[in-house]
């Protein structure tokens, strides 16, 4: 159970070679050493996280097989994670691809990759998660989305797109389990230096996977609906967001 | 005829609001209700609730049902000449002082809020300014249905075993359903209190030891928010139940009335941040400054003596949507420093936390995991923050080392590894437990929390 000062005891996350996830995952096993479950398309790469999730407190480790992707395994996926593990206090769903958005523009099948595993695949295998935690009347269900959603911008709006739909799907799921005892936390960040995004320059305000870490934990026991990283991001896009097209077409974002 | 049970899904969280989890609520009516859902629980196990002033999570299971045994509440028989008297689990102190004290008797042990039941001051094994007994040493029988046994009787004497398991026992061996308490006599209904202030915290506890046994309740009330030489600057608070003769004649024939009412209640909603160091140093300096500066004796009831929050209804609403928490530790007598630590370091952390209550123990519960023990306890309530979780767990470490521990009703936040340490009979209570309920059918937010029960995780 999550105590009085957001001290959890079960962690699932759901992509677990995500830079964020794995910086969260560290710091919510510190004091009361958490078990926590790593799902990831290949379960032996999660071995180094592994390690460092021990070495940071945890008290058990799992990695299971996960494809966010095999849209008929999920039903049955979400199902045996629970039957085997018990109750989540925490769950982090941080699966996503960046893709390539000039690829995309040209060939639907990598246009419809980043669709599927951002969009598709999260709202497939959050209807069975969701299922899960009303049932146990309890828990976090924290979602990686991203500012890009906000606004969807040129530069990037494939991925832009998959970002506004999940974002939206889950601003519903928070409140239709409002009053079921399972919190949801949407996660906004801007820019966040990752292996995600280590070709690409950085963007201004950009912040690294610890601080957005640290927002998810304060989010967490804060009892938070959205958080923003860095903060001033809420700012920047509400403003992006009451442009003009005509001006907001000019700007290179 | 039996009424059908209402059961409605709710949202639950404990005094503090707190973590908050949705169970199925039953509102059973009578002994029948409550032996059918125990024999048959549900996936997620049952727990029962009273008033819901446990500040943590001991009184909710997520997913699971919850039976609130608010409609429990006949008073079966008093027994003049015995001095006893037999209830239902649902019925509140409140109400048990309304038909007791016209009659003249009162409970042996009263607690700070009288918005409690008697089956929750049971399970939880209460205390309160009386030093030397708690609730459940004047329990003289109690019916429980468990999971293993049905409705039965348990005698502290001859059902030691199931009965100190049960007392204190959180709800977790099964559901109270009535008690027979013994009462002691009273003339009246008011409290002949002596007030006074102290300088410092040592000044505070010595005037305890010197003074203590002149008085059946003993309370100091310390300002955390002092620094320096004033650490722990106190109002000492001491009473024994006023006689006959103690009352200006005018008010001697009603001299056992007691129909007390609250004030005003606190606003469905409050905004975040009411408690701050400001306002609360202010409410502070003015608690001690009303307390008059020389020792001063007067009469006052019952109610503005042992309940003086009772006042404002919903009053844990001041801290708003983010709730608090209180820490309540006791240390053994010689641990005086854990104590005077607590202070200095909340003291230091400058957060916002009303006036402290220090009492002493001169008994131990006799409850297998019940919380007093011969010494120190030091309360208070504190607006949650996430930094509060290092300064609580170090502190948790002292008491440890001090044979002492933090009390399970006000908990919302321990570690689940310092329960043994704290609770030397754990594994004697997890026996005597399990003997009762063989099938986890009772289960908590606490229970899930920390394992009380040893079940391992006990979570499907």
């Amino acid at each position: 159970m999550k105590d009085a000062l957001g001290e959890v005891q079960s962690v699932l996350v759901l992509g677990g070679t995500s830079d964020i996830a794995l910086a969260t995952a560290r710091k919510v096993v510190a004091r009361r050493g958490a078990r926590v479950v790593l799902a990831a398309r290949k379960p032996e790469a999660c071995d180094a996280a592994a390690a460092e999730l021990r070495a940071a407190g945890a008290s058990e480790v799992d990695a299971v097989a996960f494809d966010g992707t095999d849209f008929a395994s999920h039903e049955s996926f979400v199902n045996t994670i629970f039957d085997r593990f018990g109750d989540f206090d925490l769950v982090l769903v941080s699966f996503g691809v960046l893709g390539d958005q000039d690829r995309a523009e040209q060939d639907p099948a990598a246009a419809l990759e980043i669709v599927q595993t951002n969009f598709t695949g999260t709202v497939s295998v959050t209807v069975p998660l969701a299922a899960r935690l009303r049932a146990q009347g309890h828990g976090t269900l924290v979602l990686l989305s991203s500012v890009a959603g906000e606004r969807v911008r040129r530069s990037n709006f494939v991925y832009g797109a998959s970002k506004a739909g999940i974002d939206g799907y889950y601003q519903g799921l928070a409140a239709s389990l409002a009053a079921s005892g399972v919190h949801v936390l949407i996660v906004r960040p801007g820019f966040v230096h990752t292996k995600m995004t280590k070709e690409m320059k950085a963007a201004p305000l950009s912040v690294s996977a610890d601080a957005v870490a640290d927002a998810i934990v304060r989010g967490i026991a804060r009892g938070r609906d959205i958080v923003w990283v860095p903060p001033a991001m809420r700012y920047v896009m509400a403003g992006l967001r009451h442009l003009p097209t005509a001006v907001f077409r000019r700007l290179p974002v | 005829m039996v009424d059908p049970e209402v059961v409605a899904q709710e949202l639950l969280s404990g005094w503090g609001r707190t973590s908050a989890t949705l169970a199925t609520v039953h509102r059973p009516n009578d002994l029948e209700h409550i032996v059918a859902r125990v024999a048959a629980p549900g996936p997620r196990g049952l727990v029962a609730r009273g008033l819901g002033r446990s500040y943590g999570d001991a009184a909710q299971n997520a997913g699971g049902d919850v039976l609130s045994c608010g409609n429990l509440d006949a008073v079966l028989a008093i027994d003049m000449e015995k001095g006893t008297v037999t209830v239902e689990s649902g019925v509140s102190l409140d109400s048990l002082l309304r038909v007791l004290l016209p009659l003249g008797w009162f409970p042996m042990v009263i607690p700070g809020t009288s918005y409690v039941t008697v089956g929750g001051a049971i399970a939880s094994d209460i205390h309160g300014k009386f030093r030397h007994g708690s609730f459940a040493d004047y329990v003289e029988q109690m019916r429980v249905v468990t999971p293993a046994h049905g409705a039965s009787t348990f005698d502290p004497d001859a059902d030691a075993e199931p009965f100190w398991a049960t007392s204190g026992g959180m709800g977790l061996t099964g559901v109270i359903t009535d008690a027979r308490l013994k009462l002691q006599p009273v003339e009246t209904s008011r409290i002949v209190c002596d007030t006074e202030r102290t300088h410092d915290v040592d000044d505070c506890m010595q005037r305890m030891l010197d003074g203590d046994h002149d008085y059946r309740y003993s309370v100091a009330w310390i300002d955390c928010l002092a620094r320096g030489g004033h650490l722990g600057r106190a109002v000492l608070s001491r009473g024994n139940h006023a006689v006959l003769d103690d009352l200006p004649a005018a008010e001697r024939s009603s001299a056992r009335e007691y129909a007390p009412r609250t004030l005003l209640g606190a606003p469905p909603w409050l905004p975040n941040g009411l408690i701050n160091i400001a306002s609360v140093r202010a409410f502070n300096e003015m608690w001690f400054r009303k307390a008059p500066r020389t020792p001063h004796r007067r009469v006052e009831g019952i109610k503005p003596f042992f309940f003086p929050l009772d006042g404002v209804r919903d009053w844990n609403r001041v801290y708003g949507s983010r709730g608090f928490v209180q820490y309540q530790f006791v240390v053994p007598f010689g641990a005086e420093q854990v104590v005077r630590t607590a202070l200095e370091r909340f003291s230091a952390a400058r957060i916002p936390t009303f006036v402290a209550v220090l009492k002493r123990f001169e008994h131990d519960s006799r409850s297998l995991i019940g919380f007093p023990i011969s010494g120190w306890t030091l309360a208070l309530d504190i607006p949650t923050s996430p930094s509060l979780a290092v300064l609580l767990d170090a502190l948790d470490e002292l008491v440890v080392e001090a044979g002492g521990r933090v009390y399970l009703t006000k908990d919302a936040r321990l570690r689940p590894e310092l329960l043994g340490a704290m609770y030397p009979h754990l594994d004697e209570w997890r026996a005597a437990r399990a003997a009762l309920d063989p099938t986890n059918a009772l289960r908590s937010d606490m229970d899930r929390r920390l394992d009380l029960s040893g079940a391992g995780r006990r979570t499907a």
